[in-house]
């Protein structure tokens, strides 16, 4: 009978992981890199959670994992914003913000 | 074939969920269609927190994720890319190297997670709040305060630079 172990769990996190990669490198525009950006942190967190609950006395049973999937979500989402905010003002100076087409730091 | 028992189930509908998604926003010409399928995947990663007992880590992942982030990034792909211009998003000729980059990184992922032996043991999925609250409050206060401070730090740095120059 199939029951979800560890390893299942590590596979989607990898697979996750790779289509972030793939869309952080593939993208032009570059909310599309931060798309990609947020699909490898949720892989990261999601490996977290998994070995917190399968591995036996993972840093004494007390959540450990839990604590740092929380903390990486606190710092995703600021990270998200302050980025979002980069690309609207780059937006407002440059016209564009597709990654290829900006090459200069000053306008 | 045997019976799947509901656990299972529901863990390969959510794998499913959390994978295609990822895959539409990974593969989908338009922008705004990858942003709306970055939802859906982070839906699916709140899913596997619940079969994983971690029903808070969840709880946050819907609100603060597919709540929050998702509905900044559409208004940001929204304000800030030409519609006619949404479709057009991919480099040519990257998305080779790019497969190449991440296939020899699964199988590299691959072989250390099927070498490594982990203490796995099999605990009953019940709700892990109250631990994760004490554990917050208690061994972890510091780090706790910390993500605060840089939280508010985040939100203010973020509306400094997006709003407009006042001009004296």
């Amino acid at each position: 009978m199939f029951h979800p172990a560890l390893g299942h769990y590590l596979t989607v996190a990898a697979v996750l992981f790779g289509l972030g990669l793939f869309t952080a490198v593939t993208r032009r525009n570059v909310i599309g890199m931060l798309l990609g950006v947020e699909l490898i942190v949720n892989a990261a967190a999601l490996n977290f959670i998994a070995f917190d609950h399968f591995v036996a006395g993972a840093a004494g049973g007390k959540g450990t994992g839990q604590v740092f999937a929380l903390i990486v979500v606190t710092f995703a989402a600021s990270q998200a914003a302050i980025a979002l905010a980069i690309v609207l003002h780059v937006y407002r100076t440059h016209r564009t913000v597709a990654a290829d087409e900006l090459t200069e730091l000053r306008h | 074939m045997g019976r799947l028992d509901p656990g299972a189930a529901a863990f390969a509908a959510l794998a499913l969920l959390t994978l295609g998604s990822a895959a539409v926003v990974a593969l989908a010409r338009n922008l705004i269609h990858s942003c709306v399928a970055l939802a859906g995947a982070l839906a699916g990663v709140a899913g596997l927190y619940v079969l994983l007992a971690a029903d808070f880590a969840a709880a946050v992942q819907l609100l603060v994720y597919a709540g929050g982030t998702v509905a900044l990034f559409l208004i940001a792909a929204m304000v800030t890319t030409r519609m006619d211009h949404v479709s057009t998003s991919n480099l040519p000729g990257a998305r080779r190297a790019a497969g190449f980059a991440t296939g020899l990184l699964l199988i590299g992922l691959a072989s250390i997670s099927l070498r490594t032996v982990w203490p796995t043991q099999d605990l009953a999925p019940v709700p892990s709040t109250a631990k994760l609250g004490h554990a917050l409050l208690g061994d972890y206060a510091l780090p706790f305060e910390l993500a605060a401070l840089v939280f508010l730090a985040g939100v203010i740095g973020a509306v400094t630079i997006a709003r407009r120059a006042v001009r004296p």
